[in-house]
C-alpha cells in the first residue's frame, strides 16, 4: 500500500511539473519534449489505476504520433521564438486568475461530492464489471468495442480517416518550376504528336 | 492519506486541466504551445475518465477515453496542417496576426 502511494506521488508531481515545463519553457523543442514526460508518467497513473490499454494506447498515440508531429512542426517551420514569447508576462495576472478561480471551482466540485458521498465504494446503479483477475483489462476492453460500441468504433476510424485526408489535402501542393516526370502524360503521347514527316522535294534543301 | 484513492486522481486531473488553460492565456501569441496546453487539457479529461471508470468498476469510462483520443490525434493533426499552411501563405504564426476574416 505504502509503495502504490510512494509510486503515485512520483507520477504526479512529474506529470505536474513537467505540465508547467510545457505552458513555460522558452523553446517550444523543450516544450514537446516535456510534453512526452508528461504523457509517460501519465500513462504510469493509468497502470496505477488498473487501465494497462490505454496506458499503452497513450504512450503509442500521444508519444510516438503526436508528440512527434508536434517536433516536426516546430522545427520545420522557421519561427522567430523569441518574439512570440513578448506579453509572456503581461498575460499571467490575468491567466493566473482565471486559473486560480478555475481550480477553485474544481476543488469546491471534487471536495463537495466527497462530502455529499463519502470515499464509498462503488455506487448502487454502476453496472458489475469483470471481477480483477478474472480477464485482463485489454480483453475486458476487447470484448465491448466490439459488441456494444461498435459502431462508435467505426465512427472513430471514420474520424481519423476524415483527418487524414483533410491534413494531406491542406498541406499538400504542386510546385511551379518543379521538373518532374508525368507518367501519364508521357503514356498518352502518340507518334503523330511527337513525329512530322517533312516531304523534301529533291534539290530543294530544307 | 496512503490510501491513494478517486480523489488523488482527481486533484492531479484538476490541476493538469488549470495548468493547460494558463498555457492558453500566458502563450497568447504562439499557436504551437497553444494546442499543446490544449493536449494538455483533454490529457486531463482523460484522467478523470479512467479513474472513475476504475472507482465504479464500469469499463464505459475506459472506451470513451479511448474516443477522447482518438479525437485529440485527429485534432492535433488537422490543427498542425493548418498551422502549416498558414505559415506558407503568411511566414508568421502570430495569432494576433491572424485577422484576415475579421473576427
Amino acid at each position: 500500500m505504502i509503495l502504490q502511494a510512494l509510486v503515485f506521488y512520483l507520477f504526479a508531481c512529474i506529470a505536474v511539473a513537467s505540465g508547467v515545463m510545457v505552458i513555460a519553457a522558452r523553446n517550444p523543442v523543450h516544450s514537446v519534449l516535456f510534453l512526452i514526460l508528461a504523457f509517460f508518467n501519465s500513462a504510469g497513473l493509468f497502470v496505477l489505476m488498473g487501465a494497462e490499454f490505454l496506458a499503452m494506447l497513450l504512450v503509442v498515440v500521444y508519444v510516438g504520433a503526436v508528440a512527434v508531429l508536434f517536433l516536426f512542426v516546430v522545427m520545420m517551420l522557421d519561427i522567430d521564438f523569441i518574439r512570440l514569447r513578448e506579453g509572456f508576462m503581461r498575460y499571467l495576472p490575468v491567466g493566473a486568475m482565471v486559473g486560480l478561480v478555475l481550480l477553485a471551482e474544481l476543488t469546491v466540485v471534487v471536495g463537495g461530492h466527497f462530502l455529499a458521498t463519502g470515499f464509498g465504494g462503488a455506487p448502487a446503479g454502476a453496472l458489475p464489471g469483470p471481477a480483477v483477475g478474472e480477464i485482463t483489462n485489454t480483453e475486458a476492453i476487447g470484448r465491448l468495442i466490439y459488441t456494444d460500441y461498435v459502431y462508435i468504433f467505426q465512427a472513430a476510424g471514420l474520424v481519423l480517416l476524415v483527418a487524414m485526408v483533410g491534413a494531406i489535402v491542406l498541406t499538400a501542393r504542386r510546385r511551379e518550376g518543379v521538373k518532374r516526370q508525368r507518367v501519364a502524360d508521357q503514356n498518352a503521347r502518340r507518334p503523330e504528336d511527337s513525329v512530322e514527316v517533312v516531304k523534301i522535294p529533291t534539290g530543294s534543301g530544307v | 492519506m496512503v490510501a491513494i484513492g478517486l480523489g488523488h486522481y482527481l486533484t492531479v486531473a484538476a490541476i493538469l486541466f488549470t495548468l493547460g488553460l494558463l498555457g492558453i492565456f500566458l502563450n497568447r501569441k504562439n499557436v504551437i504551445v497553444i494546442l499543446m496546453s490544449i493536449e494538455l487539457m483533454l490529457l486531463a479529461v482523460n484522467i478523470n475518465l479512467v479513474a472513475f471508470s476504475t472507482h465504479m468498476d464500469d469499463l464505459t469510462g475506459q472506451i470513451f477515453a479511448m474516443f477522447v483520443l482518438t479525437v485529440a490525434a485527429a485534432e492535433a493533426a488537422i490543427g498542425l496542417a493548418i498551422l502549416v499552411v498558414y505559415h506558407r501563405n503568411r511566414g508568421s504564426i502570430e495569432v494576433e496576426d491572424i485577422n484576415m476574416m475579421k473576427g
